[in-house]
């Protein structure tokens, strides 16, 4: 990791990492219209809608909740559904935790931000300066963008109509696509290969289970089988040599 | 569920998914610098967005469905593919999406 510096404006790392996180924030906050509205739509009140962007502040979560409310589903089925697809960010956190080196209530504000927006930003940085940046302008920015237009949605509600008729719910599959996509290329061949073919993997277990299995259960399935490739993956021949830190494997993110 | 139930499903649930945002920013710094750790949590990312792609856009309820958010989806492919910044491949979809649904898509 480089060493690490002041967060600078006329560093370049750090003015691309905060271009990056300003267009990530206002995609993303976009998206929270498509919420808010089907929140409403779904039986929950304005104030109920906003105590999940607030409180629990996690997308994927937050609609997972609010379709099971939608379908007729107890207080136990909401829990579990939501809180099974937000396992994913105890994993995000596990990852950007060692980058911010955040302690007290930074520490707190930061596991808050931490979703896949903020952790795909922030990983993708190539310096430490970067990574900070890049995660704390995310995460306040979606937190921001995400709220605001949360409580956009839900106000006009019914009087947006169908998400569907404004591809609100296709701009969720090419958002997540956008930050997928340069994962998929990068500097080490061999570390690239392995996620591709597990990125093919997951989304085809994905598809596999989710006619069988709960709703979240088909997403943590892929986390499942990612974690048992990379378990059994020795790593690049020469691992442990010096420069081998683990970062070659980390995403590159370009605006 | 009457509205107080469902005040207490989204508390309840809220206080899991932040709990569990709080737990991953806990674990000992020891563990994760291991390289196996951080590949495997890169592959962990990767197969999550990849499986949210997939869900997302092929998927209503529970049930495998084929409709317009496919081919938003290819079209932002071929818009990542030419480098299109971020706001633009999602405000392409969702206008493809739009666009085949107001000629009748599903």
């Amino acid at each position: 990791m480089p060493a690490r510096s002041p967060a600078d404006r006329s560093d370049p790392a750090v003015r691309s990492a905060v271009r990056t996180a300003v267009s990530v924030s206002v995609a993303t906050g976009l998206y929270g219209v498509s919420f808010g509205a089907l929140s409403v739509a779904a039986g929950l009140d304005v104030p109920q809608t906003m105590a999940l962007s607030l409180l629990m502040f996690s997308g994927g979560s937050q609609f997972a909740a609010v379709g099971v409310v939608g379908a007729g589903g107890g207080i136990g089925a909401v829990v579990a559904t939501a809180g099974l697809l937000g396992a994913r960010n105890g994993l995000y956190g596990v990852q950007v935790a060692p980058l911010l080196g955040a302690s007290g209530w930074r520490r707190l504000l930061a596991a808050h931000l931490t979703i896949d927006e903020s952790t795909a930003v922030a990983t993708a940085q190539p310096t430490g300066a970067a990574t900070r940046a890049g995660f704390w302008w995310t995460g306040a920015g979606v937190f921001v963008l995400w709220n605001a237009f949360s409580l956009l949605g839900a106000l006009l509600g019914d009087a947006l109509g169908d998400p569907r008729r404004y591809g609100l719910d296709a701009a969720a599959g090419a958002a997540f696509l956008a930050l997928l996509w340069p994962r998929l290329s990068g500097g080490d061949p061999r570390a690239t290969r392995i996620v591709r073919v597990v990125a093919v993997a997951a989304a085809v277990l994905a598809l596999a289970l989710t006619p069988v299995a709960p709703p979240g259960v088909p997403v943590l399935a892929a986390a499942a089988l990612a974690v048992l490739v990379g378990a059994l993956d020795g790593g690049p021949r020469g691992a442990g040599e010096p420069g081998d830190d683990g970062r070659d494997a980390a995403p590159v993110v370009t605006p | 569920m009457s509205r107080l139930a469902v005040w207490w499903a989204v508390l309840a649930a809220s206080v899991v998914v932040l709990a569990t945002k709080v737990a991953g920013h806990l674990v000992p710094r020891a563990l994760l610098e291991r390289p196996r750790v951080v590949r495997t949590a890169a592959l962990v990312t990767a197969a999550l967005l990849a499986a949210l792609v997939a869900v997302q856009t092929a998927t209503t309820d529970g049930a495998l469905v084929l409709d317009a958010r496919v081919a938003a989806l290819a079209v932002a492919a071929v818009a990542l593919l030419l480098r299109a910044p971020f706001v633009l491949v999602v405000l392409l979809a969702a206008a493809t999406a739009a666009l085949l649904r107001w000629l009748g898509l599903p």
